[in-house]
């Protein structure tokens, strides 16, 4: 198939299972909605358009407490909106997916042109300590697995799961193979099977993530945003509150392993090593290509789990490497991130567009003939 | 070998559309890697449009023009614009009678009557992009006529198939007629 990253997108999240989206139309994002309001009813599935940003991450949360995979799609403005149901999920552990297909900001900014300039609000956009997964995919089939991974992982690890898209990739049209069942891994979330009397919501468990009952399913349970205990009612005792913060942030960070999905090219004798994510990667493998045509040996990693942030990896380039040169169309915001973790080992220096026009590829090269 | 292709004009022209079925036709029908990406304004018509096709033998990766082989302009704005992203040789399309103030440079130039036919010869204005479309075929080859005219039966509405047909052909004649007039130049298609 030759299909726009948006409508992968929409083949991913059905192939994942979901069966239930609501959200209101935003540029660049407004053909995810679009094409699952004619595709979900076909399947029995849900679909709502609802009266504004905040409602729709409202009712993707009912939705995923009833026990179905569920998912919007917004963009900048409407993902700052949606912030505090995101928090919500991230309380009550109720699995579901955010699509950001990123245009330019702040406010209503630039609507149909590019940027990735929500890459930390996704970290800490919503207020509060708490752990949460994004994910950035850079090619048409990438959106598709990676919206599968993305259900996966809100299933498994009860958490709001937040899938960085671009106007650029969203748009963008490419070829589409879909891969076959045996090539497809789908995760559901841990459910009860104790007798419903027993339940306890948010059990300490030794998995760290408690299973969860479905609304109408016969087990009855308290949801609400204030720090709870094990019963789901409201505590201020701070050694509960002590215990739960911690499980919360523990059954993100214990699992980085099972989280972490990136691709790196030639980063054996590298010295120079170029850092970079969702659409901007495109440009700079071009610039990787060029340049190796022309003897020089650059490399590049590129992290498809932008968080939790690929700590371990960045360390090891850093020790390796002389220079890495972090590719990204924001002011420098995942450049933060490197410049922490590689600790002045290597010389750190940023790329980047932030008018509504890509990073090119010569920009990068240009850089990497300077430092070179 | 990339080639890189950017359709320009005003927001309404369907230059995204004409973009779509191009690298579908190659990507679908030629079978050769194809990527389509698009910038427009927030207008819903007017504004600048730009819809940019990259194909290749290879894998592509940067899915956007900026060494382009071949620049298809319908307004004077877009022509004025994107002139300096021309690799040396490329080749310009430009309308005949919204782009009057023709560049100069190291670029081959086909001033084509694209809106006129469209209106006058094919009678929709509406089927400009499509004209477009069998000019640029007729000029490069860069894909198969079948496969041109299988991707524009795949994408028009129902019922308009004729029509589209007859934007197609009309494209590939005001090229030949064209090259009539202008003798010494031929066609690049191999």
């Amino acid at each position: 198939m030759f299909v726009q990253g948006n409508h992968a997108c929409v083949l991913g999240a059905l192939r994942a299972g979901c069966r239930f989206f609501a959200g209101y139309p935003i540029t660049p994002s407004s053909e995810i909605m679009e094409i699952l309001a004619s595709e979900l009813p076909k399947i029995g599935g849900k679909f709502i358009q609802m009266e504004d940003e905040i409602a729709a991450m409202g009712a993707v949360i009912g939705a995923s407490l009833t026990g179905l995979k569920a998912m919007t799609a917004t963009s900048g403005p409407g993902f700052s909106l949606k912030q505090e149901n995101i928090g919500y999920a991230a309380m009550a552990e109720i699995p579901c997916v955010v699509v950001n297909v990123q245009r330019g900001g702040p406010s209503t900014g630039l609507p149909t042109q590019s940027s990735q300039a929500d890459v930390q609000q996704a970290r800490w956009g919503t207020h509060g300590d708490h752990e949460i997964i994004v994910l950035a995919p850079s090619t048409i089939p990438e959106i598709y697995t990676t919206t599968i991974w993305a259900f996966n992982y809100a299933e498994r690890f009860r958490t709001p799961v937040i899938l960085l898209l671009d106007e650029i990739i969203g748009h963008m049209r490419e070829m589409l193979k879909i891969p076959p069942d045996d090539e497809i891994e789908l995760w559901d979330r841990p459910r009860p099977e104790c007798e419903p009397g027993d339940y306890r919501p948010y059990q300490m468990v030794d998995t760290d993530i408690p299973p969860m009952a479905d609304f109408g399913s016969g087990y009855r349970y308290h949801v609400t945003g204030l720090c709870h205990d094990e019963t789901g009612f409201p505590t201020n005792d701070p050694q509960i509150i002590d215990r739960v913060m911690r499980r919360l942030t523990r059954k993100i960070s214990r699992y980085r392993d099972q989280i972490y999905r990136s691709r790196e090219s030639n980063l054996e004798g590298s010295e120079i090593v170029l850092f970079s994510y969702g659409s901007t990667a495109r440009a700079a493998k071009q610039a990787m290509d060029l340049l190796r045509r022309e003897k020089l040996n650059v490399g590049l990693f590129r992290p498809v789990t932008i968080w939790p942030f690929p700590e371990e990896q960045v360390r090891k380039i850093a020790r390796a490497s002389r220079h890495i040169i972090v590719c990204e169309a924001n002011m420098g915001q995942i450049v933060r991130e490197v410049e922490r973790i590689s600790c002045s080992q290597t010389n750190v220096h940023l790329v980047n567009s932030m008018n509504g026009e890509p990073v090119t590829p010569s920009q990068i090269m240009e850089q990497v003939k300077e430092v070179y | 070998m990339r080639y890189e292709i950017r359709l320009s004009g005003s927001g309404g022209q369907g230059m995204i559309l004409a973009g779509v079925i191009l690298a579908e036709a190659a990507a679908i029908y030629d079978e050769k890697n194809a990527t389509q990406s698009q910038s427009y304004g927030p207008e819903a018509r007017g504004g600048a449009s730009k819809s940019d096709v990259i194909i290749s033998d290879e894998d592509i990766d940067y899915p956007k023009a900026t060494n382009i082989d071949l620049l298809l302009a319908l307004t004077q704005e877009a022509c004025d614009k994107y002139i300096c992203d021309l690799r040396k040789k490329a080749i310009l399309i430009a309308d005949s009678f919204r782009v009057l103030k023709m560049p100069e440079g190291d670029f081959r130039v086909f001033h084509l009557p694209i809106l006129k036919t469209a209106d006058e010869v094919v009678g929709k204005a509406i089927v400009a992009n499509i004209v477009a479309l069998g000019a640029i075929v007729e000029i490069t080859g860069i894909v198969s006529r079948e496969a041109i005219e299988s991707a524009v039966m795949a994408r028009v509405p129902r019922g308009t198939e004729d029509l589209n047909r007859k934007a197609l052909t009309a494209g590939i004649n005001i090229v030949r007629q064209y090259m009539k007039d202008a003798p010494g130049d031929s066609p690049l298609a191999s």
